[in-house]
């Protein structure tokens, strides 16, 4: 009995997140253009999708700067990060408090705040200020997943290393690094979605020439979404999906052989 | 727009201090232990950071404390203290027959205190709904807990805009809802447009980022403590409140702090579910920017919202002094 409450609290709560998703996959595959009402199955959004010019652009600008800023950030916070944990504790304190700074600063304050600092430099807003913003706004998240992996490091391995006659580049590639790298995995993940998901950051960076997937569904809320969009997101949803599947796959063989 | 652009140059040379003071730390740091030290690695992010964070928000609080003429002024703030400042300001300027054109500008309070009691309510419908979730998660009887992470986290992966748009095919007059109800006899609702439709989209939205912190925290947990409290002979509702939720209380701190803060701003879900009948905090600040393009004044809300947000975050630190709670996954 108090299984069965249990599972059906947490089936409830599962079905309150999923039935958006469940509507929107639902609207993709419907043959008319109405939100509400059914009529008849149909695959012509998936078609007309890689016909469309605009949203062909924006699913570019998104996953392009994604990959870009994921790895931008992966590189500049995993540095960072093993500068941070080097230092003696004073230095260490002021960077982790730039570092937090960003996190808690709400999404709106970030972009607008980054707004004025391009138009007052006088740069022009678009694909290269969108991509400096999302570096920013990821970098923070790759060094908090980074830094407990550099923590729970025994920090011998590394002076044995020297002790031994490594130089600190071939220690830090060969000892430092593989011992990292869950965290900095990790950070790329991280570092990937919340650039793929983000709007509000975007939406004050860019200019409407640029738009990524975000933004473009924003400009077109007001008036009605198209099908077409659904049908792209429930495409990207399902690419997701099966990445997961690999990549719990191979996180589940070394797991066993432990 | 036409904001004046140009700095004064005390500020230009702030800029250029800060720059400089950089560069020597960084040539004493390497001359002192003759090559690079590790910490040297972080230099390309502190560079990085205060370009991109500090010299923003420095800009932020100059504009904040300048009129558009770039002139020192706390207009911006009275302006927002007082509700009537501005109007009777325009009132003095533009004479009584444009009574009508000065309505607006005159509501900061009140959309504070409105996205506050907003964002308040939506916390605490969070973490009732979040908490008993979380923890039937962490139950070791269930063993699937894992998988429910990730079936938590699988929703998140969609844009959350067009997540946002899709309840509107479920709220709206037409929609399913009511589609459902009519045919099953009952008059339909008004569902949309209202406070609790934006409440409904921002529970919606918020609720993993409170389930995992706690979830986390109470993985943590050693089951040792459970089965100690139970051999001492407390019953399951004293265990909970003894040992069990005093030691969650880190995550539920940091799910308030991950939930409470983007709600306070949230400028995208009022404006669908809302249908422009509600405003909050963060359509006022885009309001401010982009539509009136009163930089100023936009500036010193940004401004009175960050020194909000830093308060309320210092209180949770005090319930949380260790800062353990979970992080986000």
């Amino acid at each position: 009995m108090r299984k069965l409450v249990k599972r059906g609290y947490l089936a409830l709560i599962l079905l309150f997140l999923y039935i958006p998703i469940i509507v929107l996959i639902l609207q993709s595959f419907n043959a008319g253009k109405s939100r509400a009402k059914w009529e008849g199955f149909s695959l012509q959004w998936y078609s007309e999708l890689f016909k469309d010019q605009a949203i062909m652009k924006a699913l570019y600008v998104t996953l392009s700067i994604a990959v870009i800023a994921a790895i931008a950030a992966t590189v500049l916070g995993t540095l960072a990060a093993i500068g941070i944990h080097a230092m003696r504790k004073r230095p260490q304190a002021v960077m982790m408090t730039m570092t937090n700074l960003p996190m808690t600063m709400p999404d709106i304050v970030t972009g607008i705040s980054l707004m004025i600092l391009f138009t007052f430099s006088k740069i022009e807003r678009g694909y290269i200020t969108m991509l400096l913003a999302h570096i920013t706004f990821n970098t923070p998240y790759v060094i908090l997943s980074v830094l407990p992996k550099l923590k729970q490091m025994n920090k011998h391995t590394y002076e044995a290393a020297l002790d031994l006659g490594a130089s600190p580049t071939y220690a830090l590639v060969h000892v430092i690094l593989p011992e990292i790298s869950p965290g900095v995995i990790t950070g790329l993940l991280l570092a990937f979605t919340l650039s793929l998901d983000d709007f509000v950051i975007s939406y004050f960076t860019t200019s409407p020439m640029v738009q990524n997937l975000s933004t473009l569904i924003y400009s077109k809320a007001r008036i009605g979404i198209e099908p077409t969009l659904n049908a792209l997101s429930a495409l990207m949803f399902l690419a997701l999906l099966v990445l997961l599947l690999i990549v719990n796959r191979r996180a589940s063989k070394p797991a066993k052989a432990r | 727009m036409n904001q004046s652009l140009s700095l004064p140059s005390w500020m230009l040379w702030l800029l250029g201090l800060f720059l400089l003071g950089f560069v020597l730390l960084a040539v004493y740091s390497v001359k002192r232990t003759n090559g690079i030290r590790r910490s040297f690695f972080a230099s390309p992010y502190s560079l990085w950071m205060v370009l991109f964070t500090i010299v923003p928000c420095v800009l932020i609080a100059y504009y904040a404390l300048t009129d558009a003429n770039g002139a020192f002024t706390l207009d911006n703030f009275r302006n927002f203290w007082d509700s009537n400042y501005s109007v009777n300001q325009l009132y003095t300027q533009m004479g009584p027959e444009y009574e009508v054109l000065i309505q607006r500008g005159t509501v900061n309070i009140g959309i504070l205190v409105y996205s506050l009691w907003m964002a308040l309510l939506c916390t605490i419908i969070c973490l009732v709904l979040g908490y008993p979730a979380a923890y039937f998660m962490a139950d070791r009887n269930i063993k699937i807990g894992s998988i429910l992470v990730v079936l938590f986290i699988i929703p998140m992966w969609m844009n959350f805009l067009l997540r946002t748009i899709a309840w509107m095919t479920l709220l709206e007059d037409q929609g399913l809802i009511n589609t459902l109800l009519k045919s099953l006899g009952f008059h339909s609702v008004q569902l949309m447009y209202n406070d609790r439709a934006v409440l409904l989209g921002m529970v919606y939205n918020f609720l993993p980022f409170m389930v995992f912190p706690i979830y986390t925290s109470l993985t943590k947990m050693d089951s040792k403590l459970l089965e100690a409290a139970q051999d001492l002979g407390a019953n399951h509702l004293h265990t909970f409140w003894r040992v069990t939720a005093p030691l969650s209380l880190p995550g539920v701190i940091s799910g308030i702090t991950m939930v409470f803060m983007p709600s306070v701003t949230t400028f995208f879900i009022p404006r669908i579910l809302g249908g422009g009948n509600t405003m909050m905090f963060g359509d006022l600040i885009e309001n401010r920017f982009l539509t009136e393009g009163n930089w100023n004044l936009g500036s010193a809300l940004s401004l009175i919202m960050m020194v909000l947000i830093l308060i309320s975050l210092s209180v949770l630190r005090k319930a949380d002094p260790e800062g353990e709670g979970g992080g986000m996954i």
